[in-house]
């Protein structure tokens, strides 16, 4: 059961990686415009303002 | 539209045209403001680009943006006067309706940091409990010893943290609460998770076998979903509600000493100042006309369709409309005098006599709490002195606690209101409060207002066939040749040829005058062309010596009234006309609409006494209104709607607002209440039935950690699931 020693703190620290991902999206105000952002891609115009 | 040319980066792209018009705007001396406007219209990608190009195209414009969500447009332009229009008028070349915000009060709300520490919250509470709900798989699973303990030491370590971050909307809302001495629905929640760490915190030290940390964990994550939830609804409406409703800037322009006119706040103005009203202005404070004559449309303030002459002497009320003259007025009501501030007083005591009404969240809180705490209570009493063992006894409480907590109960309204006011706002109808709804659900009489609301509010030609030979001719030229509406109403409902007159000059206040073939015409009020005025809205015509003709004038209904009607009437709904306007007009409407019940000439007061009148019968009214006069009714009844083109005034006492102006989303909007409030039944049940089930096996001491988390999650995903069910159909 020693093997629970390195991946414990192995899944911890993948579960911690995704929550700073999360934390970093929501203050790119990723969140603000989630309908827009989702039909922009139809569009042929490249948006080099995403926000 | 310009392509890309092929196999390049995206960096390399060309620039897209709004985005050189950046560069060029920067050499525009004048410095940038933020504008935004609500596009009620946009949907789709390619409204986004069409909305955003023509925008760009305008001289002056630096950038546009729209955002779908919010269904908005921000962008940066010349702080220019006069800006705001031509940008309105360009979307509307484009075919997009536009509603300008108030940049002021949207900078408070642009960014929604509220809503943000609900998602970090949220996404803390996911990110611990599913961590923590892992390991205690494996608990469940058989892990015991050294293995088991060590398990449960890193779930507190995880768990205890995450609860102290994660669990602070509830912590302070239960603490607010009780510092009042009374309980909410956060009480037994902030308890519930408190209590479930203490216990498995004391069980691990001792190494015992039942830990809550993942309860406590998923309590906190479910909760906090249906707490956004809730803020997202009442967010999204309210700033918007409070934005519309900002526009409106009191202003008045002064004549000086000198006699310079300068532009002043309404605030400044004092009695016995003299004021400058344009024509086409509304008059910023009660008082008496000096010089000039004019006529006023004072619909907004009295529903009167009827323009109201005015010359020297005459007293004029504060927002009405002055159509044609030029006007000098001393202000004599300024303040706390003025017929507007009448109106605020009556809303203000509607207001506090409706704030009784109590949510179905708050009857359901003001039941579950004192029995959540009776429960615990009565466990704890009972296996101690029964069996002796308190620690059996504090754990079972602490079960009893969790078990009951109101997870389900936490999503059951949020979900289901956070639905419904998604669907409205898609079908233009923002919803200011949450509890509106269930208000509206309950709905069994209708009052509409006339002017403005049933009525387009702009006059039309009652009758263009009655005008013939000579006199069409004569009328249509001397329309043509005025600004007055009623002018411009009957030059739009005449057609076919069109006398050319000599001289034509306009008295304001009073007509057109011109020469025609050598006789004298004139257009205008029947006193100046030595008429009799009758009761209709009506101009007259006098060619010569002969007899004055009157030409009547009808408020026509908006197209969409009559199926409107028609729907709410099968729907079992009663429905009345209240109107501050003649009798001859209101009951020509109410025939011609199939309208049984209607009352005339009604104040605002009276609009108010006959709401309560209605309320004393036990009704449930629902008032639909726009004008000033329109306040204090919409502040008195159950629930109310007012169209976007509504008064400042009455946007903000009205519970919902239709946005485009479309009267055939109130039997959706009445349709969606319902099921709103059928879902939000349902949810309860669904809560209750899973209490029933698990509160006797949580008070036998039967409760382990794994059925509490297979309950919890199951009861909380079938409510969001049967909140979401009204979100589809579209």
């Amino acid at each position: 059961m020693t093997v629970l020693l390195i991946l414990i703190p192995v899944s911890l620290g993948l579960g911690l990686l995704g929550l700073a991902a999360f934390f970093w999206s929501l203050k790119a105000a990723q969140y603000d415009d989630p309908e827009g952002q989702a039909q922009r891609i139809l569009s042929d115009r490249y948006d080099d303002e995403p926000r | 539209m310009e392509r890309a040319a092929p196999a390049t980066c995206p960096a390399c792209i060309p620039l897209p045209d709004w985005a050189r018009s950046v560069g060029d705007s920067a050499r525009v001396e004048a410095p940038l403001r933020r504008y935004e406007f609500a596009l009620p219209g946009v949907h789709c990608a390619a409204c986004m680009t069409t909305v955003e190009d023509a925008l760009a195209s305008l001289q002056g414009v630096a950038a546009a943006r729209v955002n779908l969500t919010m269904k908005r447009v921000t962008l940066s332009a010349a702080d220019i006067p006069g800006m705001e229009a031509v940008l309105i008028e360009r979307l509307a070349a484009v075919g997009y309706a536009a509603q300008p915000l108030d940049s002021a009060t949207l900078a408070a709300t642009r960014v929604d940091a509220a809503g943000r520490d609900l998602l970090a919250r949220i996404a803390v509470a996911g990110f611990a409990a599913m961590n923590v709900m892992l390991l205690s798989v494996s608990v469940w699973a058989g892990a015991s010893d050294a293995t088991r303990d060590l398990l449960h030491w890193v779930s507190a370590l995880i768990a205890v943290p995450a609860v102290a971050f994660a669990g602070v909307p509830f912590f302070t809302s239960a603490l607010s609460a009780l510092r009042v001495r009374r309980l909410n629905m956060d009480v037994p929640i902030s308890l519930a998770m408190i209590l479930a760490l203490a216990v498995s915190l004391a069980e691990t030290m001792e190494g015992g076998e039942a830990a809550w940390f993942d309860a406590a964990l998923t309590l906190a994550f479910f909760l906090l979903i249906g707490r956004y939830l809730d803020h997202r609804t009442r967010a999204a409406a309210r700033s918007a509600a409070a934005e519309l409703a900002a526009l409106e800037v009191p202003m008045a322009r002064r004549i000086g000493a000198q006699g310079v006119v300068e532009t002043v706040a309404l605030d400044a103005v004092r009695m016995g100042d003299m004021l400058a009203v344009a024509p086409g202005a509304r008059i910023p404070v009660d008082g008496e006309v000096t010089i000039g004559h004019s006529e006023l449309d004072t619909a907004l303030l009295t529903g009167e369709t009827r323009p109201a002459a005015v010359g020297p002497g005459s007293d004029v009320r504060a927002g009405t409309l002055n159509l044609s003259g030029a006007l000098v007025m001393r202000a004599t009501g300024v303040g706390e005098d003025t017929l507007l501030k009448q109106i605020m007083r009556l809303v203000d005591t509607a207001e506090t006599a409706r704030n009784r009404y109590t949510s179905l969240a708050d009857a359901a809180a003001r039941i579950y709490a004192p029995l959540v705490h009776v429960l615990a209570l009565g466990a704890l009493l009972a296996w101690g002195i029964t069996t002796g063992d308190w620690r059996l006894a504090v754990n079972i409480a602490a079960a009893v606690l969790i078990i009951t907590c109101p997870c389900a109960l936490g999503l059951a309204v949020p979900a289901v209101l956070a639905a419904a006011s998604g669907r409205l706002f898609r079908a233009g109808v923002l919803l200011k409060d949450g509890v509106a709804l269930e208000r509206l659900a309950a709905v069994d009489t209708v009052v509409f207002d006339k002017t403005g609301t049933l009525t387009l509010g702009d006059l039309r030609l009652a009758k263009p066939d009655a005008l013939q030979g000579d006199a069409r001719i004569v009328a249509r030229g001397l329309a043509q040749a005025s600004q007055h509406p009623l002018a411009r109403a009957l030059a739009a409902g005449l057609s076919g040829p069109i006398a050319t007159l000599d001289d034509p000059q306009e008295v304001a206040g009073f007509g057109i005058e011109a020469q025609w073939q050598g006789q004298h015409v004139r257009l205008g009020r029947a006193e100046w062309v030595g008429a009799k005025p009758g009761e209709a809205t009506a101009t007259w015509l006098a060619i010569g010596k002969m007899p004055p003709i009157e030409i009547a004038f009808e408020d026509s209904p908006r197209p969409e009234v009559p199926a409107m009607l028609e729907a709410l009437k099968a729907r079992g709904l009663d429905l009345h006309l209240l109107s501050g306007d003649g009798a001859v007009p209101v009951a020509n409407l109410a025939g011609q609409l199939g309208l049984t019940q209607w009352q005339a000439g009604a104040t605002p007061a009276e609009k108010v006494d006959y709401l309560a009148a209605l309320a004393a019968q036990g009704r449930k009214v629902l008032m639909v209104g726009d004008g000033l006069n329109d306040t204090a009714a919409l502040a008195a009844a159950h629930v109310s709607i007012s169209p976007a083109n509504a008064a400042d005034a009455s946007r903000t006492s009205a519970d919902m607002i239709i946005i485009g102006n479309d009267l055939g989303r109130i039997a959706l909007a009445f349709d969606i209440a319902v099921q709103a409030r059928r879902r939000i039944l349902e949810n309860f049940t669904i809560a209750a039935v899973y209490n029933l089930v698990s509160v006797p096996l949580a008070l036998a001491g039967l409760a382990t950690p794994l059925l509490a988390a297979l309950a919890m999650s199951s009861s909380s995903i079938i409510v969001s699931a049967n909140a979401m069910r009204l979100g589809w159909r579209k």
